[in-house]
């Protein structure tokens, strides 16, 4: 059976959470210029110039690109056919945030939900672990900055609502969050599953790259509506107006329960962080 | 594009009354940073009629939480904070003479109205640019409350502070005027 040691993990989780805070995606950057080209306002032409400028001096001076470094969010797809050796994956994991978050000059946001006393290394990092066929150990860092989480929202839906109720309840999402979450944003959609699962299907959706619509054609038609509907708000780079509200929009679905219709947004902004590696 | 307006702190009436939404403006100066526990902090202060780490009047506080500074650089990645959860104490320091605060995101009623009572602007810096906004800030040291981390109160001196006036002396606010321009919607 192939083996792993958990040194490797905490090396590897420490490096993608430097990485993910100071180099902003291609597909991002890419979606930017894009947005640049397509937007009618000239004040929101500076604030996306304003972004790019951001991007390249947190690449090139190795500082994050937002203060928000995020709460850490770590997906772990584990092989079945892998042993973790050396002592426990989920104190490993917590050891790679608790040494990026120092080493790297990154904000430790995690406090206590009411005395707000902050516990000093941005620990515990909320993990998803999931098991899978193979013996590999895929690793993705996400830090999640708490403006655009904050936007989220949950609904469970009647199921009569239908597809229309779903996408309604997605624009109005982003319409209550206009210029809070630091558009343009990514619209993370979970339809389906419980309760759980339709949150956990909206933030992995946020893991996939932009300008790759969903394979399966009707949930590609309706990313592309609701999309074309967010960037009707007029809400704009910052908020202060302009055709470019969310630069994707990225929607999952599974099977529910015949009494529910769940459904989830995870709203990201342009800070699109997410870097992993494959052990 | 129109120019940017350049302004020296502390802030007086007649530096900010004549501010209008979407305005540039390029602030310079001494300004203070500040977000949730330490406004917190202030108001309870305020309340109990103590002194308080600096004078308010003509300040102007930004709402960030910055990231550590790397080895000789005045402070690490350094934008704004979503400003609402400020709101419930901005009106009692604008009361006390606060003339400007940075944020992002929308304010309430109650802060827009308190802007146009005391002759206060509300300035939004472009969120997640915390690297570029870096730039203009030459120093930074902290004056109170350093229990707090992130969320201690430090003085800062900007050179070109790079900002845009979201709420006047009016009442008006850039958010609904900039979505009234832009949108796209049929009505219904």
């Amino acid at each position: 059976m192939r083996e792993i040691h958990i040194q490797e993990v905490t090396q590897v989780v420490k490096r993608l959470f430097i990485k993910a805070n100071t180099c902003l995606g291609e597909d991002v950057q890419t979606a930017l210029r894009k947005a640049m080209e397509k937007e009618s306002s000239p004040t929101a032409r500076e604030v996306l110039q304003e972004i790019l400028d951001n991007a390249r001096i947190a690449r090139d001076e190795e500082v994050p690109m937002c203060q928000d470094t995020g709460l850490a969010v770590v997906f772990v797809e584990m092989g079945q056919d892998l042993r973790v050796v050396g002592g426990s994956l989920y104190k490993a994991i917590q050891e790679g945030v608790r040494q990026g978050y120092q080493e790297g000059y990154l904000r430790k946001s995690a406090c206590h939900p009411f005395t707000r006393a902050n516990t000093g290394d941005n620990t515990p990092a909320v993990i998803h672990l999931e098991l899978v066929e193979g013996d590999r150990l895929k690793i993705i860092a996400v830090p999640k900055g708490g403006g655009s989480e904050n936007m989220s929202g949950l609904k469970m839906l009647t199921p009569a609502v239908g597809k229309e109720g779903v996408m309604d309840y997605v624009v109005e999402r982003v319409r209550e969050a206009g210029p809070n979450p630091c558009p343009p944003i990514v619209v993370g959609v979970g339809i389906g599953g419980t309760f759980e699962k339709a949150a956990i299907l909206a933030k992995r959706a946020l893991l996939r790259p932009l300008g790759s619509p969903h394979p399966d054609p009707e949930l590609a038609a309706m990313e592309d509506v609701l999309l074309e509907r967010i960037n009707r708000l007029g809400i704009g780079p910052q908020g202060y107006g302009g055709n470019t509200t969310a630069l994707s929009v990225h929607v999952e679905m599974m099977p529910c329960h015949i009494a529910s219709l769940p459904v989830a947004v995870n709203i990201q902004c342009h800070a699109a962080r997410h870097q992993g590696a494959v052990l | 594009m129109e120019e940017p307006i350049r302004l020296e702190t502390p802030l007086t009436d007649e530096d900010v009354e004549p501010l209008r939404i979407g305005q540039k403006v390029l602030l310079n100066g001494v300004i203070y940073t500040g977000r949730d526990a330490a406004h917190k902090r202030l108001a309870e202060r305020i309340q109990k009629d103590l002194p308080l780490p600096f004078d308010l009047n003509g300040q102007v506080i930004y709402y960030v939480g910055p990231t550590p500074p790397k080895p000789g650089r005045p402070i690490g990645s350094a934008g704004p904070t979503t400003s609402y959860r400020m709101d419930p104490y901005a009106p009692l320091l604008l009361e006390r003479g606060l003339k400007g605060m940075i944020g992002k995101g929308k304010r309430g009623k109650d802060v827009i109205e308190a802007l146009r009572r005391y002759k206060a602007v509300y300035f939004g810096a472009t969120g997640g640019a915390g690297a570029l906004l870096a730039r203009s800030i030459v120093h930074s040291e902290i004056v109170a409350y350093e229990d707090l981390g992130p969320e201690a109160i430090r003085r800062l001196i900007v050179r070109d502070f790079p900002v845009t006036v979201i709420n006047d002396v009016l009442g008006q606010d850039l958010y609904e005027a900039g979505v009234r321009r832009y949108r796209r919607e049929s009505p219904g």
